[in-house]
């Protein structure tokens, strides 16, 4: 009886503010996909610096005959300089922050620039000798490098130490931008919505302002009188972000999986639709919370005794 | 039944006060008149008693609840005590007359199987028993009230209050008015009116109090309408 009391009311509200209540549900789509893409985007974040990190090394190469730079003097490094540099890896400081190393021979260079270069026209006139040798460490942990960098860098014989790592942080620059831009907008976005759901929810109390007065004055409930309106905006809100984690989920599947997983194929990790399930729910809730906050602020004002 | 120990209803904004000081007992069952001109204070009396505001000073009991010590909470359930009827009906104008009694009672969260019974019980004690599906705006002044009449009291309050309920309404019409809320006085309730009608107040013969600025000048047993309170504040010939 009372349920279906209330919910004859929740009707009622929603058909007499038919563009409002659209516009509810556009705004709250709109912002909450901005939100959920800004998660997904700080989750890939995440996946590819795991994913890139782990496949880091730090480089330490040795003079060539042709290198002026570094502790060189156009000169090869000698059979001692290495022996040098492999005991200062093999040492108790270093040691334990290294996972494992291995020598990379001018041969070995060579043939590994020829398969990454194939296609460049370069690739004909570089011979081995012109490449470092080189040792190439794993770090246990990624993020320690610099030990690395300082202690070997001063050795003779030693051209440059360069962490790998340093190749990537533009790109996760740029990365975590897109991301701040995307919360910027999705914040805004979610303002407007809030406010707009407080304004709707008024505009609709207004208009019923008649049985609002009759309601108070023969004694119902506040709770009674605050549902129909709270149900209204949260059920504007419900339709919304589920719209918006509808979108979320097609962007992921169609989007990263469909098209940037055929292009970029196995090279790095992509969010895959696990993450996007967990996103989704997450915005429905995000979605229900704040029309619900917000409605039932803006009907408070109409039930003060 | 209503308890005013030295109330004083003061707005912001303005210095005098709109009820000063006020103290009276009204008991179960008595039909009492509050008259006094325009802002003598008696729609705040009125509105005090509902707890539709608080005092500045002083204590309520109504119904032998401390109002003061009312949450916000429990006002909803400490009104379905009381009826209460306007000047102006305040009916829904898209409901029909059985609607609008009924509405009263649904947001209360009465059974369908009550309001089925109540509802055609009380319109037919206020006279309106064949215009059930008529709409407010099909009916004259005189059945509107009594349409927000049969709201105010579907719910078998203890107390009725009624804020110029003749207000809008030709003599006759009134006539007709006042002899349905002296039924419902006869059944128990205690009702209190406001109104400015000399000539019901006369011939009634009930208890009177009377306002001038927020004080009660006068509290008589079987009183007429006023004659102080005009001379008095206004200056008006007699």
């Amino acid at each position: 009886m009372r349920f279906g009391l209330i919910m004859s009311e929740v009707g009622n509200g929603l058909r007499r503010n038919v563009s409002m209540v659209v516009s509810v549900i556009l705004v709250t789509f709109i912002s909450l996909t901005f939100v959920g893409a800004a998660i997904l985007l700080q989750s890939q974040i995440g996946e590819m610096k795991g994913y890139w990190y782990d496949r880091a090394q730090v480089a330490v190469y040795f003079c060539t005959e042709s290198s002026e730079i570094g502790n060189c003097d156009l000169a090869e490094a000698t059979e001692e300089q290495k022996a040098l540099v492999e005991a200062q890896l093999a040492s108790p400081a270093l040691a334990s922050l290294i996972d494992r190393y291995e020598f990379e021979t001018h041969e070995q260079a060579f043939q590994r620039y020829q398969e990454q270069f194939s296609d460049n026209e370069f690739a004909d006139f570089v011979t081995p000798e012109f490449l470092n040798e080189a040792y190439w460490v794993n770090l246990k942990d990624p993020t320690q490098s610099d030990a690395l960098v300082e202690s070997l860098s001063t050795l003779a014989g030693v051209e440059e130490v360069k962490d790998q790592r340093k190749y990537l942080d533009p790109i996760f620059s740029a990365l975590n931008a897109a991301s701040f831009t995307a919360i910027s907008i999705a914040g805004l976005m979610l303002i407007a919505a809030v406010l707009l759901i407080a304004t709707t929810i008024r505009l609709s109390a207004f208009s019923r302002r008649r049985e609002l007065g009759i309601m108070r004055l023969v004694g119902a409930s506040n709770r009674f009188i605050q549902t129909p309106f709270i149900l209204e905006g949260v059920i504007a809100a419900l339709i919304g972000s589920t719209l918006a984690a509808g979108a979320v989920l097609a962007i992921v599947r169609y989007f990263v999986q469909g098209y940037l997983g055929s292009t970029l194929e196995t090279t790095t990790a992509v969010v895959g639709m696990s993450d996007a399930l967990i996103v989704a729910p997450v915005l429905i809730a995000l979605g229900v919370v704040l029309a619900a906050a917000s409605a039932g602020v803006a009907i408070n004002r109409y039930l003060k005794v | 039944m209503i308890l005013l120990d030295q109330v004083s209803k003061l707005y912001s904004g303005n210095a005098r006060p709109a009820l000063n000081s006020v103290s009276l007992e009204i008991l179960k069952g008595e039909f009492v008149f509050l008259v006094g001109a325009s802002g003598s204070g008696k729609s705040s009396f009125l509105r005090l008693v509902l707890k539709e505001e608080n005092p500045s000073k002083g204590r309520i009991h109504v119904l032998g609840q401390d109002l003061g010590r009312l949450t916000s909470r429990k006002v909803p359930y400490f009104r379905r005590n009381l009826g209460v009827v306007f000047q102006d009906f305040r009916l829904l104008p898209q409901k029909t007359v059985f609607a609008n009694v009924a509405f009263s009672l649904q947001v209360i969260g009465k059974s369908k199987g009550f309001i089925q019974e109540a509802v055609p019980d009380v319109l037919r004690m206020v006279g309106l028993a064949g215009k059930a599906s008529r709409l407010p705006h099909e009916l004259s002044g005189g059945e509107q009230q009594r349409v927000a009449i049969a709201r105010a009291i579907v719910n078998r309050p203890a107390i009725l209050l009624a804020d110029e309920p003749t207000g809008n309404l030709d003599p006759s019409t009134s006539a007709g008015i006042m002899t349905l809320l002296e039924r419902i006085s006869t059944s128990g309730t205690t009702v209190i009116m406001a109104t400015h009608d000399a000539g019901i107040v006369d011939q009634m013969q009930r208890r009177v109090i009377e306002l001038v600025s927020g004080q009660v000048v006068r509290d008589e047993r079987e009183g007429g309408y006023q004659t102080q309170g005009i001379t008095l504040t206004k200056g008006f010939p007699e």
